[in-house]
């Protein structure tokens, strides 16, 4: 009653904030999409680290171009392919997650359009990284200049958006190598290579003065309510389907096949 | 100073452009009004949520207006459901992927899917270069031609997309 007192006060539109530390990433990804496609509030879900390497595509990821697959089968990587756009990235405990989902008219005047939103989330970060680093919005990635610390995606309908991103707090460099250089990439990339392009965010400030930033700058913006959430719901109790899935082995496996018989065509071709 | 921030970065004028005239129109000429203003054609049908409908010979056929794919940015993908199935007025039935974001696309009518553009799968970027044309997205046999007069006509809906940026 306090919380719903100070929000009029205020005149801010709430928003749950759910805190999650080490939650497997498909999990993370089936409560975003459950969260967006059905509720009618506004939530920001913060997960501190994921487990194990994942890898996760946007909704029209290709494995075959965006993959070295054979390695990734060898080494037993998952590859989820993710509701939202954008493009493949590798997370694991060392990638911090924070997801806004709101309605079209939690922030006044926000058209519910990709760069809209975008310009308005990087206000949000501008304030966590004020006087930290040379912080931008660089072609849609959160960038410390031209080097990229996190990725984002989004999607949106008719009420709803959701824009949620996955900052590299630290990374191991050889997982990088099972993700090839995409074909669509912006241009401040240059065709340099991962290590090139992105950088750390533990080596601008601690990881929980980052994720404390992160909620007291959403804070400014709208009153937060904390809510627990509750994993390993009863399966019979569960009503929404994700479209959110991890890729099967023989998926893989037949989209490494078709990528060696091109390979081989194009070879015979050219003899 | 944040409303700036987010706001269209393209002040869009809306120009109505007769679906007959078109054809007299050099290719040329017609893309040059697109790249200033966002076009809306005579004779079809709009829906507040920015999809055009073209009501003939009983078959509606439906795409995103020259509006929304301006400000979606670049088509990278679209996702279209197979024919046969249904839709319904105001409900989703598929998605549109640019700049990072996948944006749902939903049905001006109600009515069962006969065809769908086999097209945007090689060539997504119909949505940004002829909306109105090569870039249309499926066609519906209409369960209730009568949902057209819940519509916007085609001053209604430049009027909308006016108002609507102005907002912003």
């Amino acid at each position: 009653m306090a919380t719903l007192f100070e929000t009029r006060k205020l005149g801010l539109p709430l928003m749950n904030l759910i805190r999650l530390e080490g939650l497997p990433i498909l999990k993370q990804l089936h409560l975003e999409e459950e969260l967006f496609r059905t509720s009618k509030d506004n939530w920001c879900i913060i997960n501190d680290g994921t487990d194990d390497p994942t890898i996760v595509m946007g909704i029209s990821g290709k494995p075959a171009e965006l993959l070295d697959i054979q390695p990734v089968l060898h080494d037993e990587i998952p590859v989820i392919r993710r509701f939202t756009g954008g493009g493949t990235v590798i997370v694991d405990p060392g990638t911090i997650f924070a997801t806004f989902i709101c309605n079209k008219e939690a922030v006044p005047g926000l058209q519910p359009y990709p760069r809209p939103i975008m310009s308005w989330s990087s206000l949000i970060y501008e304030q966590v990284f004020q006087g930290i680093g040379n912080f931008r919005l660089c072609e849609n990635d959160y960038a410390f200049g031209d080097r990229k610390f996190g990725g984002n995606a989004q999607s949106i309908t008719k009420r709803r958006w959701i824009h949620h991103t996955s900052f590299l707090w630290d990374y191991d460099a050889r997982n990088m190598s099972y993700l090839r250089l995409p074909k669509r990439a912006p241009e401040y990339r240059m065709a340099r290579d991962h290590m090139e392009f992105i950088c750390r965010l533990k080596d601008y400030l601690p990881r929980s003065t980052f994720i404390n930033k992160t909620v007291e700058a959403l804070g400014t913006h709208f009153s937060l309510e904390s809510v627990v959430y509750e994993a390993d719901k009863d399966p019979s109790a569960i009503k929404f389907m994700p479209t959110t899935r991890q890729l099967t082995r023989e998926e893989l496996e037949e989209a490494l096949s078709a990528t060696d018989l091109e390979n081989c065509s194009a070879q015979f071709a050219s003899l | 100073m944040a409303l700036r921030m987010w706001a269209s970065s393209t002040a869009n004028a809306l120009k109505l452009s007769s679906a007959v005239s078109k054809t007299h129109l050099s290719p040329a000429a017609i893309f040059s009004l697109s790249r200033c203003f966002s076009s809306v054609l005579e004779g079809l049908k709009y829906a507040k949520s920015h999809e055009w409908v073209k009501h003939e010979g009983g078959v509606a056929t439906i795409g995103i207006t020259d509006h929304a794919q301006d400000h979606l940015g670049e088509v990278v993908f679209v996702d279209l459901p197979e024919p046969g199935g249904k839709v319904s007025q105001g409900g989703s039935f598929g998605a549109v992927e640019s700049v990072k974001a996948t944006s749902d696309i939903n049905s001006p009518v109600s009515g069962e899917i006969v065809e769908v553009n086999k097209q945007l799968t090689e060539t997504p970027g119909l949505v940004n270069s002829s909306p109105y044309e090569n870039g249309w997205m499926i066609k519906v046999k209409p369960a209730s031609p009568s949902e057209l007069d819940n519509l916007l006509g085609p001053s209604e809906y430049a009027k909308f997309c006016e108002e609507e940026d102005a907002a912003h």
